[in-house]
């Protein structure tokens, strides 16, 4: 979803507000960043930098390093697929292959249509009642094919 | 009558199967019947294939219910639901429960009991007895209960914690601090996710006992962003325990002062490792730090400090309280006290499981886990984590206990154990592990960055039956090199889920080849 210039500054410079001169204040803003708008607006780099006296790159390595910082809008559904361990014993990449063969996803696993991304995820510490996603932040388990399509089909009667 | 009592958890994974719709229905249904119920949001007791698991107080009872889907609510209120009435759901008394009952609950006593928020339930059950006794001894005094409980670090390393505390204490500075790893990305763990969530109070108990141990006036605690509901549980413990006089500059009246803050992960498996989790509270890049010096030296922002894991500082107010003699009875050998167990995969009762170290493997996945889901049967397990051992059934007579995990080429790490049944691929499992160290690589040392995508590379020949004999020779040095080259156990340790997957079940990576001939 892309949001306005000035909604963006907006989001920025409150985050810079509210943490910057907490000790080790990046990663408090980018994520007051990336909750206010769902991701980490290019221009954020500058501003962060100045505010905090970093140089661009020392804030887009931290940017780039960490797996959960996007620096592009995000489709509107994300669907996070647990592919780790406890999951795979219940069947997580049979999960997978059958969702991928209901939705339509291009080659950045995004289905255009539903405006919906699948991600992997590696554990939600749901492994007790595996296979497990997180749809739009909300965590799921005990997947299974039925489910999994019935949680689609509500994204569906909802847009 | 006063209001009955009825129990629903918030846990994040009784939520993920259904408690909110069922918390809906039991609000509704109680409203539509005119009956007098107050709902408490516990944690999971941990048994976690009953969840949703509902229980109701009657007389000095909980009887529970489970699994209920908010389909069944109407149906339970008409049984009599809050007089304890007859219900194919019903469980009987909580505490009944065998799979609870043969459990060893310390760290874990209040979980799934009490109202997680409520610092008056805390205290009601023993809560801040610990954090008192501390605030009555010297601080020496208090990191000597902690060495002779035995407590060793429940984050994988099992380093003696009153060895660390003592280091932190005898360093001179202004400032120190004490830092919880709650970053928990094992795979098949979710033991400090329960603990936050069903007793938040608890850890911030013990990280006070810690501050006031090594002279520390500030915390944070390190959570990974798959926990949204740990997170608004520590905050809301947090404030209340602030509020209530027992965290903030004034503890008790005593004059001792500690501060607690939570600061959020962001999605990196490494940040799990102290050196690069420090890295990562101070806002960098999280990349792993040569030692020394320890973090006990030159810490969070080169200061001294003590890391430790959520169940580590869990355990801390139980020793306090009931002396350090009480915890170390517990436990097999060098490993004394409680672990809190995970049980998950393909397994019939998945859940939590405290016990003392000692009963064996297959006794925790048969006697309590009831064997595999699939009903089929049990090859292998994961223990400890992605870089963990997968144990082939026969050793699943090695008791748990760090000694004589670590004698068979495995390890306990942070207790998780995934259960797979015989439908399992060996060699994509042995593929899986290199995958997922060079997906969380944080890049700092090649054995580990280059090491893992070449690992990865050569199960894939094997399994294709390409050059076996020489791939796999080339494959076992690439291991060598990583276990003794890597900076960090990420990289030094991901052979150790591959090498024995190779020892115990080769015939998995060579299908290909034997097809072939
Ligand atoms: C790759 C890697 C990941 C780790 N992940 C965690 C983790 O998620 N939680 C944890 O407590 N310790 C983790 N550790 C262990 C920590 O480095 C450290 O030993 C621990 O936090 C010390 O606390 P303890 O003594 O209480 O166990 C990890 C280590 C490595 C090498
Ligand atoms: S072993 Fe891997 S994770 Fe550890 S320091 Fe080296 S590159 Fe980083
Ligand atoms: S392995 Fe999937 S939730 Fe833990």
């Amino acid at each position: 979803m892309t949001v306005s210039e000035p909604e963006r500054r907006q989001a920025i410079t409150r985050a810079l507000a509210e943490h910057a001169d907490a000790p080790g204040a990046l990663l408090p803003i980018l994520h007051a960043i990336q909750d206010a708008l769902g991701y980490v607006p290019p221009e954020s780099i500058d501003l962060i930098a100045a505010r905090l006296n970093l140089s661009r790159a020392d804030v887009h390595g931290v940017v780039s390093f960490y797996h959960d910082f996007h620096t592009e809008p995000r489709a509107r559904h994300v669907l996070r697929l647990c592919r780790a361990e406890a999951c795979q014993a219940m069947g997580g990449a049979a999960l997978e292959a059958a969702l991928r063969r209901r939705l339509n996803l291009d080659a950045d696993d995004r289905d255009r249509a539903r405006d919906l991304m699948l991600e992997p995820a590696y554990c939600f510490g749901a492994c007790a009642c595996a296979p497990a996603a997180m749809l739009d932040g909300e965590l799921h388990a005990r997947l299974d094919v039925a489910r999994l399509n019935e949680l689609l089909g509500e994204l569906e009667a909802h847009s | 009558m006063s209001a009955v009592k009825v129990f629903v958890p918030a846990d994040a994974l009784a939520l993920a199967v259904g408690a909110e719709r069922v918390a809906d229905a039991v609000r509704a249904e109680a409203a539509r019947r005119g009956l007098d119920v107050q709902l408490i949001r516990n944690g999971s007791r941990g048994l976690y294939w009953l969840e949703p698991l509902v229980e109701v107080e009657v007389g000095d009872r909980r009887l529970a219910y489970g699994p209920v889907q908010a389909r069944d609510v109407a149906s339970l209120f008409d049984a009599g639901l809050l007089t304890g009435g007859a219900h194919p759901r019903a469980l009987g008394p909580t505490e009944d429960i065998e799979y609870l009952r043969s459990q060893e609950r310390l760290t874990f006593a209040r979980v799934g009991v009490i109202d997680p928020l409520s610092v008056a339930d805390f205290v009601a059950h023993d809560g801040f007895a610990g954090l008192k006794r501390a605030l009555d001894l010297d601080p020496a005094a208090i990191v000597k209960e902690v060495t002779d409980s035995g407590l060793r670090g429940r984050g994988g390393a099992a380093f003696p914690t009153g060895i660390k505390w003592k280091t932190v204490a005898d360093t001179e500075a202004t400032q120190k601090y004490i830092v919880c790893n709650a970053d928990e990305g094992d795979s098949g763990t979710f033991a400090d996710r329960m603990l936050m969530e069903g007793d938040p109070l608890l850890l911030a108990e013990g990280m006070a006992i810690a501050g006031l141990a090594v002279g520390a006036t500030r915390g944070y605690i390190y959570l990974r962003s798959e926990y949204p509901h740990a997170e608004r549980a520590l905050n809301a413990a947090i404030a209340a325990a602030t509020a209530a006089g027992y965290l903030g500059d004034d503890i008790l009246g005593s004059g001792r002062r500690f501060h607690l803050e939570v600061r959020r992960g962001a999605g990196a498996y490494i940040c799990g490792e102290e050196t690069s989790l420090l890295e990562s509270l101070e806002g960098k890049r999280g990349q792993v730090r040569y030692k020394p010096p320890l973090p006990a030296h030159k810490g969070l922002f080169g200061l001294p400090t003590v890391i430790n894991n959520v169940l580590s500082l869990g355990a801390v107010p139980l020793i306090l309280d009931k002396g350090a003699q009480y915890y170390s009875e517990f436990g097999r050998g060098r490993s004394r006290g409680t672990q809190p167990f995970q049980l998950a995969g393909n397994i019939k009762r998945g859940g939590l499981v405290e016990k003392a170290f000692g009963l064996t493997l297959g006794e925790l996945i048969f006697d309590f886990g009831g064997g595999t889901a699939s009903d089929r049967p049990v090859r292998t397990a994961q223990v400890g984590g992605p870089l963990g051992a997968y144990l082939p059934l026969a050793h699943f007579d090695t008791p748990l206990d760090y000694e004589a995990f670590a004698a068979r080429q495995a390890m306990l790490g942070h207790g998780g154990v995934v259960v797979f049944d015989d439908t399992v691929d060996m060699a994509a499992m042995a593929r899986f592990a290199m995958e997922f160290c060079a997906h969380e690589s944080c890049g700092k040392c090649t054995p580990c960055r280059i090491g893992a995508v070449r690992g990865r590379e050569l199960i894939e020949r094997i399994v294709a039956g390409e050059n076996v004999a020489r791939n796999l020779a080339t494959l076992r040095e690439l291991c060598d090199t990583m276990i003794s080259a890597s900076l960090c156990a990420l990289g030094g340790m991901a052979p150790f889920p591959v090498l024995s997957a190779l020892e115990h079940f080769p015939d998995d990576f060579l299908r290909a080849s034997r097809d072939a001939a």
